[in-house]
């Protein structure tokens, strides 16, 4: 199913970092990772990116694969570059106070579908 | 109200079935732009009202005069039911229609919100059989109604409004290789790409990713290009002594992606090529990159790779992608 940023925020508990981006946006569908390879070859568009990372490099891969948002855990708080380019490329970024498992358990406990794929394309 | 038509496929099987995992992979364009669609984009904004007091034979003649088939009820700026043209039939057959219509309203509303998508409507529509729905703001003050035609109106629109930029698109590429005439066009973009400049990484890639877009190539090319262009310009800030160069070559029928450094070059060229090899350091690895999956996942995006490195010289990386259309898009050309 798909949900809408809004509610995505409500349910990881989420504080928005990008606040001059508007978060009424339609997500498809959510993926985890660490590994900025992995988002890039086991991903499908249109999707919200929950990771740990916070450079810069999150924002351009989530821009490159398509992703509509980021959701950073544990209380994570990105530096002033990745926030920069978020901006610029609108893509809004979230703090959730939750673990990579247990937001995605909520999420996906809501009906947001997994986005991942484990198939070579 | 109780239905007593028989319940359509759809209604069956179609929209209660959850959706899987897997099925979320097979939603087409359709599905999407109804997701995508909000439910105040394709409503009725002006709606005709009555009031509680009113009796049935005007809410019929408001009813006949606007030629439609329910009118939502307010009092004192508040929705409190909906009287519909079913109603005023079962007043008709009890000579009742001096009554006031709050004896005969419905006041079991259904409504959807006014932000909700499209889709929701849809699942309400099939699953309460109305003709109708009011749509409320979030004070649940009425701003609207939908009907089933409103929403199949609102996504041919759509629909109709994506075929014309897809058309644009289209128009734009062909266009600038169709007026620049030679035996064979190519366009050309090179980026200097500087080694160990993390904070800029993916700067190129992303400027690569918009040029084809604005070139008029199809999402899904335009992505690939974008993952491969990627994982090649983190290659040469990671791995290069003097950083490289990262080339596009746009021509009709292809791309071609390549980067070029003078060093230090890779040891041994199929070792790279192993899933998981990786000679990236901790601090790369912090970031998220050197899992040994940047070149695995760069064949993986385009049609054909080629590398070729010596030790101590440099390494030139290849990479094609064959576009089977006439333009950029991917299309298949119509015989």
């Amino acid at each position: 199913m798909h949900m809408n940023l809004e509610q995505i925020i409500r349910i990881a508990q989420g504080e928005v970092v990008t606040k001059e981006l508007s978060t009424d946006v339609n997500i498809h569908g959510g993926c985890c990772a660490d590994l900025m390879s992995d988002v890039l070859a086991y991903t499908r568009p249109r999707a919200v990116l929950i990771t740990g990372l916070t450079n810069p490099q999150v924002v351009r891969t989530a821009q490159v694969a398509d992703f509509r948002a980021i959701i950073f855990i544990r209380g994570k708080k990105p530096q002033s570059e990745t926030i920069e380019i978020a901006v610029q490329e609108n893509i809004p970024l979230i703090s959730s106070p939750f673990g990579m498992f247990e937001l995605s358990g909520k999420l996906h406990d809501a009906g947001l579908t997994s986005y991942e794929t484990n198939d070579s394309n | 109200m109780t239905p007593t038509r028989p319940q359509t496929e759809q209604e069956k099987f179609g929209r209660h079935r959850p959706l899987t995992d897997r099925d979320a992979h097979e939603i087409n364009r359709i599905e999407e732009l109804s997701y995508d669609l909000k439910v105040r984009e394709v409503m009725a904004h002006n709606v005709i009202t009555t009031s509680p007091e009113v009796p049935l034979a005007s809410a019929l003649e408001l009813l006949r005069v606007n030629r439609i088939s329910g009118l939502p009820v307010i009092e004192k700026g508040r929705l409190v039911g909906v009287v519909s043209l079913e109603d005023i039939v079962r007043a008709l057959q009890k000579n009742e229609l001096p009554l006031p219509v709050k004896n005969y309203m419905s006041t079991s509303l259904v409504t959807v919100k006014a932000t909700d998508s499209v889709v929701e409507a849809i699942k309400t529509f099939s699953e309460k059989r109305l003709g109708r729905l009011l749509v409320v703001d979030e004070n649940h003050n009425l701003t609207g109604i939908i009907t089933k035609g409103d929403i199949t109106r609102g996504i041919l629109l759509a629909v109709q409004h994506d075929y014309k930029e897809e058309e644009v698109r289209r128009y734009r590429a062909s266009h600038l290789f169709e007026d620049i005439v030679s035996d064979r066009t190519t366009l050309v973009l090179r980026y200097n790409i500087k080694a160990g400049d993390f904070t800029h990484g993916g700067n190129a890639s992303s400027n690569i990713k918009r040029a084809l877009l604005r070139l008029g190539a199809d999402f899904q090319v335009a992505r690939r290009c974008g993952i491969a262009a990627y994982e090649a310009e983190m290659n040469l800030i990671i791995h290069t002594t003097h950083g490289g160069i990262l080339k596009l070559e746009v021509e009709p029928h292809k791309i071609i992606l390549s980067t070029n450094d003078d060093g230090p070059g890779i040891d041994d060229v199929q070792k790279v090529l192993q899933p998981g090899y990786s000679t990236a350091t901790d601090e790369v690895r912090a970031m998220g990159f050197g899992a040994g999956m940047g070149l695995v996942n760069i064949n993986k995006c385009v049609d054909k790779m080629e590398l070729e490195s010596a030790h101590g010289k440099g390494t030139k990386l290849v990479m094609r992608i064959f576009i089977s259309s006439e333009t950029l898009n991917g299309k298949k050309a119509t015989p």
